[in-house]
This record gives structure tokens, C-alpha cells and sequence, in this order.
């Protein structure tokens, strides 16, 4: 398995993270069970926590590690699972062009710590996972629709709203009517 | 001396001298050849509108480079990019700022039906809110297009100078005809 | 005496603000007390109709994401599904997205200093800029038929080899480019007003750069030597030798310096890639991935298939998940690719620099003046596509 993942890695033409196998012991030792699982990928690195631990652990890998950037903050809805979403941190240091990537899953209606705290560019990305996604966040300095108008309802992004949406678009729901001179609409 | 008697008639000085036409045609000359748009860019359309109005493609020989903020200084809006739900009311708004006379240009596939969006938050098509004179189809239309589809608004904003259309709700052809029957029943009255 | 303020409404229709995007203002005088970005005018719901599309399909919405640029968008995208996949395109094709990919971050710097400059008053600029520009499109129509949205790459490679002729006109138009930056540098970077408007403002350390998630040359400019295409190479970048243009102090001025750099630099860039140019095939040739040429479809059964199964279904992508960030003109665009083993994406996320870059812009534009803020507005260069996919 590991030979395959070092094989496709070089075959890549995206450079794969130096193998550091310190991160991994160092994040198991520092948080014992509350590291879930520690996967690579096609030469990228992938650590899922629990979401207990999710501020320590931001919090140890902005100071202690040098993960001092946040790439994005993503929601991702996978509506078989208990768990129905995951949240993934993308983080990098810029000392060692290192990434990681940071998951946790949350389930339906529970809320989960705002990073943004930490990482101050948090703060768009989660409001964006809020309004899509309907996740709500605790600690947000300003949790609230950024995409959508502010009177939208559901969340977009999750697998059960539909592509094309679920309200018509009438002119009397945008309050407007524009008057045609005669003929038809 | 006079001008008779010059061996020249009154009516060859002025046949020279003089232009006549009708009151209509100066006013939809005049219209036509200096449009004002607002600047209504939404989205990528509106890179190429620009392109048009710069240099390669130069939108002011046609009159139209000077692009109004205000909508109170235009008279036409040239809707360029994708028109979205929360952008809609704003887009009508600014419609209806315009003072008359006033034409739409829809400029792009997402503004004359949605594009490749037909998505939760996009509106299919500007002519769902606004009345659009001219649609300019295109992922973006390039320069050319977009001042194809102007001389065309050119040709319509000739045509209906008493702006028949806006008001008795009549089409292009519509116009035509109606101005045909027009001079049919002005010549049958003056025949009489 | 008690001090009124006044709420002013920048947008969504504003001449100066790059698109679709309000800005709600709070003034005392001129100064402004608080500034709240209202974004979202232009939200398509680019990421959802991904998910309905097969990756080939996926391509020409990336390209309307950042629509300044769009083979860079394009470049992510391809190299995020290529990293899933496991595949990796020839040589030659890797060479030709660079010199795609640098040709659109000059077109999207070309149109940034336009717009930056005629937003601040200075209204020449913008010409000779579109000067240039239009020999991009017309490159970019060359190679793959539409000025704005070539969408030229596929998975595995390119739609097609370079047309004759690309090369020698790509590289008069590069050999050109350090000339013509002067002509910009001539009108504005000893023009006071210009100083007036530009030194100090917006300053930003190398702290806040990493707090807010900066990136690009909006890092650069306030000394962060980070530039993806260096510290974390794709596409072959590791074989060009270009310099990273680095300002002092973060400020708006420092920010016009490093991109009119990152143009000569892209020039630069352009020129080595036509000069190492590799021969060989421009698809990786993995009958799963790539079109087979059109006259074996023709001839061969099998290669009739194979192009009827990649049209008609897609291409299937190994299940997992992948980041891909490369370095756009606006700073680090990433694709992060959900797939579930079919062939249409799970999830796709563009990580979009416009988006994070402008959540500062209340922490930049309080306690400044309202014309300063279409200043920062135009520094952190914005595409509202970006903004709001």
C-alpha cells in the first residue's frame, strides 16, 4: 500500500510533502485518542481528529508546528454517514512548503468551535459553510448568510436541495413589476 | 441681382443648400448615434465590454464611450453577466432610475437565458424582469458581437422613433408594419 | 456637539468596484468608522452544478471563476483531477500550460493596473494596458478558439498541439512585455499623485498577511517571500529561473510594484518554456484518460469505444481526495476534489484568493477615507466571481 502511494506520488507531477514521518507520532503523542486517523494520499497528508479536540489542536499546530496559514475551511455533506458532515481544515507552513490536511466530522446539529481565533481568515470561509451548509459555529464573531440574500431559506450545498432550487423566481417575490407596454409576457 | 435671375431657380439653391427630412428620422438619428449605456457589468461579459470599449474595438465611434455611473445620465443598459437572485431587485431598480426614452440591451447567454447556470441562485434570463430590445448571445460575445448587436439597437432606435413599440407593445416587425400602414393611410389621404 | 454619522451604500452598481459588491459604509466626514462587505451578488452556484457535470464538463466552469484568468483556473482543476487520477501529463504539455498559465496572469495583472489606475483617476493607463492585452487574446484565440476562455487543457494534456505560428508570435509579444512596462511605470510611479494616493496605505505586516490568509503578490508586497510556483512546484515550474518580486512595506504603492515585476518576470517565464520547449505527444496516453486521435476512431473499433465510453460517461476518477493549490495572479487558488469513484465529483471546493483576500477589508479600510477605500478595494484585486463562485 505504501509503495503504491510513494509510486503514484512520483508519477504525480504535483509534488508530494516530504515524507516527514515526525508529524504523525508528534500528533498522536501530543493527543493520544483523540487523533481518529492519519491517511496519505497521493502524496498529501490527511489527519482526522475528533471535534473535542479540534481547538487544542489548531491552537498546537499554529504554535507549536508552524502551521501558521489557514488555506480554507471546507463542509462537505455526505448524508449516509452518522456523522453526516465533515469539516476539513487545509493548513500550511511556509518555512518547510509543508501542508496538512485537518478533518472532523460533525453530525447534524451539533455545532462545532470557530477557528477563526486562531486564524482570523477563518472567518469568511465559515460563514460561507454556514449558509451553505447550514453548519452552525460557535464563537463566530459574525455567523450569518454571506452568499445567499439574507431572507433565503435551506442550504444549497447539501445533497438534498435540489440543483435548480426550490422557489420559483416570480416577480412578485422580488417586490418588483416592471410594466410592459402591452403584448404578452 | 437675384437669385432668378442668375439663371439659377430658388429650388436648386436650396436642393444644394439644404437638407429636409422628417422631424422623426432626426430624432432617431440623433438617438441612435449617441447612446449613453450605464455601466451594468456583472460579470465576465463585462471584460469584453470593456475590451469593446478600448482601444482594438473602440466603442466611440459609435458614440457610446462615454459610460454613465448614474443611470439618470443613460439610456441604455447593457446587461453583461450573469444576473443572480440577490442582484435581480438592484437590476430593476436600476432599470427604472432611467429616464425615458430607454433601451435593454441583454448582452451574454447568462443575461438572455441563464448561460450554463441553471442553477438555485441564478435567473434565467433578464427579459423575466426587464423589457430587452436586443439579445447578444455569446460565452462571452466578442467584441464584434456585442457592437453587432448595437447597430442593430441602432437600426431599431431608428425605426421607432416615436417609440411605438414601448408603448402599443408591438415587436420589431410589428413596428415595420405598422409604419407601412401608416403611409399606406397617409397617402390614401392625400390622394383623396 | 454631537457628531452624526452617515451610512453610505457602495454598490452593487459602482463604476469602481470590479464587479458586483457592496459595501456598506459608515462615515464621519470623509473618514470612514466602519466598513461591512456585502458579497454574494454573483453567486452562481458554481460549486453545486459541479457536482451534476462530468470533470470534463466541471472545466469550463472553472474557467468563468476568476474570469481575468481563465487557463489558470483551468491549470488547477486539471492538475487536481490528474493528482486524483494518478496520472501526470507528457513534458510538452506541461510546458505549454505554463506558458498558457503566464500569459494569463499577465492578462489578468494587464487588466488589474487598467482598472486600479482609471479607478484612482488616471485614465491612460488603462489603454495602453488593453494594448497588450489584446495580443493575449488574440494568443489565446489562436490556441484554443475564445479570447476570455480558451479552455484549452484536458485531463492528461491539451486539446490539441500548439497552432503554427503561436510560438513565434508568443515570444515577440514576450520579448516586448519588459518594454512596454515601462511605459506603465513611466505614467504612475513617479507621478505624485499617484504617490499621494498609493504610499501608506493599506499597510500590512508579514503577521497579519499569514493571520488573514494573504497570498500572492498581496504577500509579496509585504515581504513574504512565498510563491507557490517556488516553494511547492507543479507543471515543470522547478525548470525556470524567475526571480520573486518582494516589497517592504505592504502598502498599496509596494503592491503596484510587485505586480508590474510579476509581469516582466511572467515574460520571462514565458520565453524560457518556447525555448525548452519538448517535442513529443501533448496526452498522456492512458486509454482511460485520453481521446484517442481522431483517425483511429475512425478505423480501429476499439479506439472507437474508448472515445464513445470517455464522451458519453467520463472520465471515472479513483475514490479519495485531493488539495491542489497553484499560484493564480491573485494568489493561492486551490481544488479540493471529493470523488466517490464515478465520474462526476463528489465535492469540488475552489479555494478562492479574491474571497479571503477581501475579508480585510474593514480591518484595512477603517479609520481611513472613503476614496482611500476604492483605492484598497482595487489593490486587493478582486474578481467578484472569485469572490462569489
Amino acid at each position: 500500500m505504501a509503495d503504491e502511494e510513494q509510486k503514484s506520488a512520483e508519477q504525480s507531477q504535483v509534488p508530494a510533502e516530504p515524507p516527514a514521518p515526525l508529524l504523525e507520532p508528534l500528533l498522536r503523542e501530543q493527543f493520544g485518542e483523540a487523533v481518529l486517523a492519519y491517511i496519505r494520499f497521493r502524496g498529501q497528508r490527511c489527519a482526522t481528529i475528533a471535534l473535542s479536540a479540534l481547538l487544542d489542536v489548531c491552537r498546537w499546530l499554529k504554535a507549536e508546528q508552524g502551521f501558521t496559514y489557514l488555506a480554507d475551511v471546507i463542509a462537505v455533506d455526505y448524508p449516509k454517514r452518522d456523522k453526516r458532515f465533515q469539516m476539513v481544515y487545509q493548513l500550511f507552513c511556509v518555512e518547510r512548503a509543508e501542508r496538512l490536511r485537518l478533518k472532523v466530522d460533525v453530525a447534524e446539529g451539533e455545532s462545532v468551535p470557530s477557528v477563526s481565533g486562531i486564524w482570523s481568515g477563518a472567518a469568511w470561509p465559515e460563514r460561507e459553510c454556514f449558509d451553505l451548509m447550514g453548519i452552525v459555529f460557535s464563537g463566530h464573531p459574525d455567523l450569518r448568510r454571506i452568499l445567499l440574500p439574507e431572507e433565503a431559506t435551506g442550504h444549497p450545498l447539501r445533497k438534498d436541495y435540489p440543483l435548480r432550487g426550490r422557489e420559483r423566481f416570480a416577480d412578485e417575490d422580488l417586490g418588483y413589476k416592471v410594466e410592459r407596454g402591452g403584448g404578452e409576457r | 441681382m437675384s437669385v432668378k435671375a442668375q439663371g439659377r431657380n430658388v429650388e436648386h439653391g436650396v436642393e444644394r443648400n439644404v437638407l429636409t427630412t422628417t422631424l422623426e428620422r432626426v430624432v432617431g438619428w440623433a438617438r441612435a448615434n449617441s447612446l449613453w449605456p450605464a455601466t451594468f457589468g456583472l460579470a465576465c461579459c463585462a471584460i469584453e465590454m470593456i475590451a469593446t470599449a478600448a482601444n482594438r474595438y473602440d466603442i466611440a465611434r459609435f458614440g457610446m464611450e462615454a459610460f454613465r455611473a448614474s443611470p439618470r445620465q443613460a439610456d441604455l443598459m447593457i446587461v453583461a453577466g450573469t444576473v443572480t437572485r440577490k442582484m435581480a431587485p438592484a437590476v430593476v431598480r436600476i432599470y427604472e432610475q432611467m429616464p425615458e426614452p430607454k433601451w435593454v440591451l441583454a448582452m451574454g447567454s447568462c443575461a438572455s437565458s441563464g448561460g450554463i447556470f441553471d442553477t438555485y441562485a441564478v435567473l434565467q434570463g433578464i427579459d423575466r424582469l426587464l423589457p430587452v430590445d436586443v439579445f447578444v448571445p455569446g460565452c462571452p460575445p466578442r467584441p464584434e458581437a456585442l457592437l453587432y448587436g448595437i447597430l442593430r439597437l441602432h437600426e431599431k432606435i431608428k425605426q421607432d422613433p416615436k417609440l411605438i413599440s414601448r408603448y402599443a407593445g408591438l415587436d420589431f416587425d410589428g413596428v415595420a408594419e405598422h409604419a407601412r400602414r401608416l403611409a399606406a393611410a397617409q397617402r390614401s389621404v392625400n390622394e383623396e | 456637539m454631537v457628531l452624526e454619522t452617515m451610512v453610505l451604500n457602495v454598490g452593487p452598481q459602482h463604476p469602481s468596484t470590479h464587479g458586483v459588491l457592496r459595501v456598506v459604509v459608515e462615515l464621519e466626514g470623509e473618514r470612514i468608522r466602519r466598513c461591512i462587505p456585502d458579497i454574494g451578488y454573483l453567486h452562481r452556484g458554481i460549486e453545486k452544478l459541479m457536482e451534476h457535470k462530468t470533470y470534463h464538463q466541471c472545466l469550463p466552469l472553472t474557467d468563468r471563476l476568476d474570469y481575468l484568468a481563465g487557463p489558470s483556473n483551468n491549470l488547477g482543476f486539471v492538475l487536481a483531477v490528474e493528482t486524483l487520477l494518478g496520472v501526470s501529463a507528457p513534458p510538452r504539455a506541461q510546458a505549454v500550460r505554463v506558458i498558457m498559465a503566464e500569459l494569463a496572469r499577465i492578462a489578468s495583472h494587464l487588466f488589474w493596473l487598467g482598472t486600479h489606475a482609471h479607478d484612482l483617476g488616471a485614465m491612460t493607463p488603462l489603454f495602453y494596458a488593453f494594448r497588450e492585452r489584446e495580443r493575449v487574446m488574440d494568443l489565446f484565440e489562436m490556441a484554443g478558439g475564445s479570447r476570455l476562455f480558451p479552455c484549452y487543457f484536458r485531463i492528461g494534456g491539451l486539446a490539441a498541439d500548439l497552432p503554427e505560428g503561436f510560438a513565434e508570435i508568443a515570444r515577440a509579444f514576450a520579448a516586448e512585455v519588459p518594454a512596454r512596462t515601462l511605459d506603465y511605470e513611466r505614467l504612475l510611479t513617479e507621478n505624485p499623485i499617484w504617490l499621494a494616493r498609493t504610499k501608506g496605505v493599506g499597510r500590512v505586516s508579514i503577521d497579519e498577511v499569514l493571520d488573514w490568509g494573504w497570498s500572492g503578490p498581496l504577500a509579496r508586497a509585504s515581504g513574504l517571500a512565498w510563491d507557490i510556483r517556488r516553494s511547492n512546484p507543479y507543471c515543470g515550474y522547478e525548470q525556470y529561473t524567475f526571480e520573486i518580486p518582494l516589497g517592504e512595506e505592504g502598502d498599496t504603492f509596494d503592491r503596484y510594484r510587485v505586480r508590474i515585476e510579476e509581469i516582466r518576470q511572467s515574460a520571462g517565464i514565458i520565453i524560457q518554456a518556447l525555448d525548452q520547449l519538448p517535442g513529443g505527444p501533448v496526452n498522456v496516453l492512458d486509454p482511460k484518460v485520453s481521446l484517442p486521435p481522431k483517425p483511429r476512431v475512425y478505423r480501429d473499433i476499439e479506439a472507437l469505444i474508448q472515445h464513445f465510453l470517455i464522451i458519453e460517461e467520463g472520465i471515472k476518477v479513483p475514490k479519495g481526495e485531493v488539495y491542489v493549490a497553484i499560484e493564480s495572479p491573485k494568489g493561492e487558488m486551490g481544488f479540493y476534489i471529493v470523488s466517490d469513484g464515478g465520474s462526476k465529483p463528489y465535492r469540488v471546493k475552489n479555494r478562492a484568493p479574491s474571497f479571503i483576500n477581501l475579508q480585510a477589508l474593514p480591518k484595512l479600510a477603517e479609520g481611513r477615507l472613503l476614496s482611500d477605500l476604492i483605492a484598497l478595494i482595487g489593490t486587493i484585486d478582486i474578481v467578484l466571481a472569485d469572490v462569489d463562485r
